[in-house]
């Protein structure tokens, strides 16, 4: 499997693991699965070695459950910071002792100076950490250092009653609130075969498309306001706020938090949700394609956008990062089609890619998304069928602590989320992966020879998760 | 294409007449908007300069404090206004549960901002009563880590109740005036 993986014929989803056990999971063209490998001494044979987009998973994985990834050649933490207390939270809890400082990869040469940002940035954005070396304007080296934002939610998961692990799931990421609570359904269900009524199934692909929509318009408008062209950005906006409150009139949130439920979801649409929805379609389909227009047709903005911050076709396949970073550099890959689940089997709609690999062609990915999005919520309000939004589900019903797994496309790229059932319908594990995994290490190499000044650019470009991948 | 936008934008301002508003919201926005400006005026010139810290929220907080900036909240026209460096803030608005991680940052920021100085925690993590108070990652809510003026709870809080507790932050600052 190692060998498959390393020569690129299978995909690497995650890799976790509890005590005495690690988890890879991969995917192939048709089909997935999960691999696990007995490790009572608690090591393992690193696949980080060989594949190195392991690397971060394993110096997690190491920090968490304290396993030893054997012959993993980065020795330092990842998401112990040292201030936890205690060593493995997740394994065999052990009190903290002392460790040495953390320490950057060193850079030589003549000329180069560092520039350290974060974790508290300038902006209103998550916490994290971005050591830069630099040879006057251009960008020598990035190297991130994060988990500023690990609040230990996994723990927390564990052995939670089923209604507030689903809570914390759905604030593992906010802007993704909905995808993770559709996965986490998604692979509660899995795990006790019991499928949700068929209008819920409807309802959460409308959340899911509402959610896309809206983060896809927000993102538009903040990296054109990175190169300072603010209009974009204001009138973006206003189309994102019209999404929210649409979201809010329709499921009572504006962001949909804790809506998507395992049996269902906890809130009916009513007609006038709906009509909010219809209407607020009708007005981003009116102002939108005047923005694009302007978006193309402005040159100082193209100037900015164009070959900047390009990510190789070689990298994403590599990496097999998914969303907007994967879908602008050759990497067809969408959770919707490939997991197929429903109601996406059932709805025409295509995966946009562009070959390009630049902040030009990652904008580009979210306009034709906008678009897509709002075609499929205008099939999704017509065709939802009516009926229950929600079955009979007791979680404490299934013993022998079933497993479940399910892949989501966030509007960001493919969420993974697994989880064991335990006794009294509790949840008794939890892992999830957050698509940032695979797309943060391939800004660091995308920003090389780029001026500093066009980082930010780059940077919401990728729109990487924070808290998602800190966990 | 851009002149007719700017042209569309300047005539019909969605700040005053917002397009599917929900009218009660609107008003409440009509009344905070008024009795903010007054009292930023008496107090502060008009001017607050708010330094955002992310102490390990989950970004959802985010995402409603950056939509006060939109066209229909329109912050800065209450003389409320982000700024890049704890140096030049009057206002530390914080949210999250305070990370371990996150903790010794948040103090190095609070000792940069100069006094007078308020701090506000804005969202359920912030205000100490969200979900991941427990975690051997998190300490818990940001009056652990600093001195709290004013409490925004919600989860999200949505813009219209983060301007809400804005308001109450100028009642507050009233008597640390120097």
């Amino acid at each position: 499997m190692y060998d498959a993986v390393s020569l690129g014929e299978l995909d690497l989803v995650a890799l976790w693991g509890e005590p005495g056990s690690v988890h890879v999971a991969v995917r192939q063209a048709t089909d997935g699965a999960i691999f696990t490998y007995l490790c009572p001494d608690g090591s393992y044979p690193s696949l980080g070695q060989r594949h190195a987009p392991a690397i971060r998973l394993e110096r997690a994985l190491r920090d968490l459950v304290g396993l030893d990834p054997k012959g993993l050649p980065d020795a330092r933490p990842w998401l112990d910071h040292d201030q936890w207390g205690v060593r493995s939270p997740l394994g065999a809890i052990k009190p903290a002792e002392t460790a040495p400082p953390y320490c950057f990869l060193p850079v030589e040469g003549e000329g180069l100076h560092e520039i350290p940002v974060g974790p508290v940035h300038a902006g209103v954005i998550e916490p994290g950490h971005f050591r830069f070396t630099v040879n006057g304007e251009t960008i020598v080296r990035l190297e991130q250092r994060l988990g500023y934002a690990h609040k230990g939610t996994a723990s927390l998961m564990a052995g939670a009653p089923m209604d507030v692990a689903a809570r914390l799931c759905g604030r593992i990421s906010g802007d993704s609130t909905v995808a993770y609570a559709y996965a986490f359904a998604l692979a509660v269900e899995a795990a006790t075969r019991t499928p949700a009524p068929e209008r819920a199934l409807w309802l959460r692909a409308l959340m899911a498309e509402l959610e896309r929509l809206a983060n896809h318009l927000g993102d538009i408008g903040a990296i054109c306001n990175d190169a300072s062209f603010s209009i974009l950005h204001a009138h973006t906006g206003v189309l994102r706020e019209q999404v929210l409150r649409a979201s809010d009139a329709a499921f009572g949130h504006r962001l949909m938090m804790d809506r998507i439920v395992p049996g269902g979801v906890s809130q009916e649409m009513d007609e006038g949700g709906r009509k909010a929805i219809a209407g607020m379609v009708g007005r981003v389909r009116k102002v939108f394609p005047d923005l694009v227009e302007i978006y193309d047709e402005t040159n100082s903005l193209q100037d900015r956008m164009v070959g900047t911050g390009i990510v190789r076709p070689e990298w994403v396949q590599r990496f097999a990062a998914g969303g907007i970073v994967g879908r602008a550099a050759g990497r067809s890959f969408d959770a919707r089609h490939w997991a197929g689940y429903a109601p996406y089997d059932r709805l025409p709609f295509e995966a946009p890619v562009f070959t390009e690999g630049d902040v030009n062609a990652r904008v580009w990915v979210r306009i034709r998304e906008v678009e897509q999005s709002l075609a499929l919520i205008d099939r999704l309000l017509a065709e939802a069928p009516a009926g229950a939004v929600r079955g009979e589900f007791d979680p404490a019903a299934f013993s022998g602590g079933p497993e479940g797994a399910a892949l989501v496309e966030s509007f960001r790229g493919d969420v993974f989320l697994w989880v064991r059932l335990g006794p009294e319908g509790r949840l008794a594990a939890c892992h999830f992966r957050d698509p940032s995994w695979f797309q943060w290490p391939l800004l660091e190499a995308a920003v090389e020879g780029n001026i500093v000044a066009d980082f930010p650019l780059c940077n919401k470009s990728f729109n990487c998760a924070y808290s998602g991948h800190d966990g | 294409m851009m002149a007719s936008l700017l042209i569309k934008g300047l005539l019909r301002p969605l700040t005053e007449s917002g397009p599917g508003a929900d009218p009660v919201a609107s008003e409440e926005l009509a009344r905070l908007a008024a009795q903010l400006g007054q009292a930023a005026r008496r107090r502060l010139g008009r001017s607050l300069s708010i330094r955002q810290i992310d102490a390990g929220s989950c970004n959802a907080c985010e995402l409603e404090i950056n939509a006060l900036g939109n066209s229909y909240y329109d912050l800065e026209r209450f003389g409320l206004r982000f700024v890049a460096s704890p140096r030049h803030a009057d206002v530390l608005l914080v949210t999250g549960p305070v990370t371990k991680n996150m903790r010794e940052a948040l103090e190095r920021t609070y000792q940069a901002t100069p006094n007078p100085k308020w701090v506000v925690a804005a969202g359920d993590c912030a205000v100490g009563c969200g979900m991941f108070s427990e975690s051997y990652a998190c300490v818990g809510g940001v009056s652990k880590v600093v001195p709290v003026d004013v409490r925004i709870p919600g989860c999200p809080p949505s813009p219209t109740q983060l301007l809400a507790g804005l308001l109450s932050l100028m009642e507050v600052s009233a008597g640390k005036r120097p």
